[in-house]
């Protein structure tokens, strides 16, 4: 393990209820995953139950709560994704994993009236094969730091007072009637905060340069158009914990004293756009947005725009053609948006978990967020773990955690792709997207922040970590990415938007089997021409996947190039159809089954496949019995 | 007389779209949520009503279809009356979404081209990402999120909506059949 003298673990989830009645509280999570897996019909079942048990639901936490009173709510993305639909039963500290609406009279006979568990629903280890009783014991959240993510799994997202009572809207009270701008900039800028969405620009300093200017009107923009493939991060703490972005608007606006704010939302994410118009309309009941911003006289407004389906206005220039209503194309910089942004005014536009960040500093205290993480990244950061691992979910972990902890123990190691753990077998992590690379075994060790990343040619992007395992083509990994960043090119620069169309044709000679000795270094030429010769960063980015690949995988590249083949099988264009003299019986199965008649053979003697004839359709291959078939 | 309705259909279409226009005062700025409410509402952006919207925008015909062919949400062609969207993320991808696809555009005779099938009643896309990777790969039909599907499972949900639909179909003929033999005094 490297040295990380500054790495602090933080306590784990579940610390934050003190201030609140004891009561006994269940939460669903009503979260995309464990929606799709019938979250909904089990909050129905919850309903009916409690009421024939003698219980009181109550609809609010108050402070004179009795012991019958029960809180049934629905939370964002408890991050267990793969074990949905979640339960969580407060303060028993119980997590109930893959509850299904005929569990529901059993939790509330056996936990909620008579205070037991029910074991068979609690969360089993499969590498320990240890029954966790709930998240500090569960390998998945204990080895997390749930810093942004924890109340995501706890709030009722439709609740603007459960969030007040949590501390809410605090921070932004303090911004405003007890600090100055320069002030609030000058914590954020000690905090030492990066931006989340990728790029890593220290916020404070972004902050600072949009306060400076001298105009009437400023503008607040959070990025919630979270387009990399692979990730939802932002997504999550959108539909689980809207009041803390807008929260974060609000301490963003009064640091650069803006009073306009608008919340970009990726049209994918439904969910995400309907809770926060909510939470902006329940903000503005109470009197925190509006005319009279926490009495001190100034205005706030805050809107909610739809994106349009495109990757490229996830960049701040490109973001803000979109919302002037034209077609979303990068503008070079200078100037900045800090200076001159929307409408020519100065705008500031930060990701959905930088704001969230944000609170948490005023709240805690820039000292407490610079004692997490490393020297140059401090604090937390959230990832998407997804592919091939065992949990797949959102984890959030401080910078300087190794690629080993995420995969290996706070995922569960790696899986086949029926998703079964399985020893080693681990290939790569794709991170960052497609603008981010691959880091490989020999990374495992690597403390994850901006600058070691960026060193070994990845980046942190917007925190999209997919595994692989051996049986994944990184040439076809590259071409997937290379195919995304190619169609979503704007089209402006012609680099980036021709040079990514050849690189993408070259994949693809390589996948087929044109490619001859040139067209690696080819690659690589063009690669470094289009990072070059690109104005925004979806082109500065748009070759990392190939030269990453190109840069560790090399051998498979050259399998591909040389020796036709693809180790993986997954090119199919490669693949030679062939029966394994050794398994053939000569049965015959495979003759009948060949829609072609590529296959001869005499009856009790091993068969074989004409290549000419043979269209690789696989039926043969999914007819034998004997798996004598390969190549198809 | 059969233009009769045709004609009373589209001077309900621009009423509609005129109090699109109205809720967005007519400003070139809210172009996009303004076709967005357009598709909302047709479940596409008809040509003649990109031509009028530019026309009461002020601004060229070009930018609207600049503007609506930039952005993947906006469709110009009729979608069916299924929409059955498949994630092609990262995750999706490396845990085997396409075989899903090419299952999907075998059973309704669609393609990477011809997304809507022949009868109108299917169209078939792949999207980027729909942030629903723990549970890739993922199928959203209708808006009703499916994980961990498999070719069999996409079939076989398919099937399902076949199923509902020819019932509904049959249903619907009877109850116009009823109306039709009930309803010939009224006439």
């Amino acid at each position: 393990m490297p040295a990380n003298e500054n790495l602090v673990v933080l306590p784990a989830v579940g610390n934050k209820t003190n201030q609140l009645p004891q009561v006994r509280r269940v939460i669903l999570c009503a979260g995309t995953g464990c929606m799709a897996n019938g979250a909904m019909k089990v909050f129905e079942r919850f309903q009916q139950e409690i009421a024939g048990s003698g219980l009181n639901v109550i609809l609010e936490l108050r402070p004179e709560a009795g012991d019958r009173d029960v809180r049934l709510s629905k939370s964002g993305c408890q991050g267990f994704c793969q074990m949905g639909p979640l339960v969580s039963v407060v303060p028993d500290g119980i997590l109930y994993t893959r509850v299904k609406a005929t569990d529901v009279a059993d939790i509330v006979a056996q936990t909620l009236l008579g205070g037991e568990v029910v074991e068979r629903l609690l969360y089993k280890d499969p590498s320990t094969r240890k029954t966790c009783r709930g998240v500090e014991d569960n390998p998945f959240y204990a080895r997390q730091s749930r810093f942004v993510l924890n109340e995501c799994g706890l709030l009722d997202p439709e609740d603007i007072h459960e969030y007040m009572l949590h501390g809410g809207y605090g921070a932004a009270k303090k911004a405003f009637v007890s600090m100055l701008p320069e002030e609030i900039c000058k914590t954020i800028s000690e905090s030492g905060l990066r931006g989340r969405g990728g790029g890593g620009f220290p916020t404070g300093r972004k902050w600072d340069a949009a306060r400076v200017q001298n105009s009437a009107k400023k503008y607040v923009i959070c990025n919630g158009d979270e387009g990399d493939p692979g990730a939802f991060m932002n997504r999550s703490v959108m539909e689980g914990n809207p009041h803390s972005v807008i929260e974060g608007l609000l301490i963003a606006a009064r640091a650069i004293g803006a009073n306009e704010t608008l919340v970009y939302v990726r049209a994918e994410y439904p969910l995400a756009v309907e809770r926060m118009k909510r939470a902006v309309a329940d903000a503005e009941r109470e009197g925190i947005l509006g005319d009279d911003v926490f009495g001190t006289g100034l205005s706030l407004k805050c809107s909610v725009m739809e994106g349009a389906g495109a990757f490229v206005c996830g960049e701040e220039t490109a973001m803000i053609a979109s919302i002037e209503g034209l077609r979303g194309m990068p503008s070079p910089k200078p100037p900045f948006p800090a200076q001159s942004g929307l409408w020519g005014k100065p705008t500031i536009i930060n990701n959905v978990e930088t704001l969230a960040h944000v609170v948490r500093i005023l709240n805690v205290g820039p000292e407490v967020f610079r004692s997490i993480g490393t020297k140059d990244s401090p604090g937390t950061k959230t990832f998407a773990l997804t592919g091939h691992v065992a949990n797949t979910g959102l984890v959030e972990v401080p910078f300087g955690t190794t690629l080993r902890e995420i995969v290996q123990n706070i995922g569960g190691g790696v899986t086949d792709d029926a998703g079964k753990p399985i020893k080693g077998g681990f290939k790569a992590v794709q991170i960052g997207g497609p603008s981010g690379g691959c880091l490989t075994q020999d990374h495992l060790d690597l403390p994850l922040a901006y600058e070691s990343l960026r060193a070994v040619g990845a980046m942190v992007g917007s925190g999209g970590l997919v595994v692989m395992n051996e049986r994944t083509c990184m040439v076809n990994i590259a071409h997937f990415f290379m195919e995304f960043t190619q169609r979503e090119s704007c089209g402006k620069c012609v680099l980036c938007r021709e040079g990514t169309k050849q690189l993408l044709a070259l994949l693809g000679d390589v996948m087929e089997g044109r490619a001859t000795a040139d067209t690696l270094d080819l690659m690589e030429k063009l690669g470094r021409a289009v990072q070059v010769g690109s104005l925004c960063g979806l082109g500065k980015t748009a070759p990392n996947p190939v030269l990453s690949t190109l840069r560790y995988f090399r051998k498979e590249y050259e399998e591909h190039v040389f020796e036709k083949r693809c180790r993986t099988g997954q090119c199919k264009s490669l693949l030679k159809p062939e029966i394994i003299a050794a398994k053939c019986k000569g049965c015959g199965v495979c003759i009948k089954a060949c829609p072609t008649g590529a296959i001869t053979g005499e009856k009790k003697m091993p068969h074989s496949i004409d290549p000419e004839l043979c269209i690789k359709c696989g039926a043969c291959a999914a007819a034998c019995k004997l798996h004598a078939v390969e190549g198809v | 007389m059969a233009s009769a309705p045709v004609a009373i259909d589209s001077a309900m279409k621009f009423e509609k779209v005129c109090d699109i226009l109205a809720r967005h005062q007519y400003r070139p700025s809210g172009l996009i949520p303004i076709l967005q409410a357009v598709q909302h509402e047709y479940q596409y952006l008809p040509e003649e009503i990109l031509t009028y919207v530019a026309t009461a925008l002020d601004v060229p015909p070009a930018r609207v279809y600049g503007v609506a062919t930039f952005y993947a949400h906006f469709a110009l062609e009729p979608k069916g009356k299924h929409v059955i969207r498949i994630c092609d993320g990262t995750a999706c991808h490396v845990k085997q979404s396409l075989p899903v696809l090419n299952a999907l555009h075998q059973k309704l005779g669609t393609s990477e081209k011809q997304k809507t099938s022949p009868d109108m009643m299917f169209t078939v896309e792949t999207v980027a990402c729909l942030g629903a990777c723990g549970l890739a790969p993922v199928v959203v039909i209708d808006e009703q999120v499916y994980g961990q599907i498999t070719p069999e499972r996409a079939i076989a949900l398919v099937n399902e909506i076949k199923l509902q639909e020819s019932t509904q179909s049959h249903v619907s003929e009877m109850t116009a059949a009823q109306a039709v033999n009930g309803g010939s005094n009224a006439c």
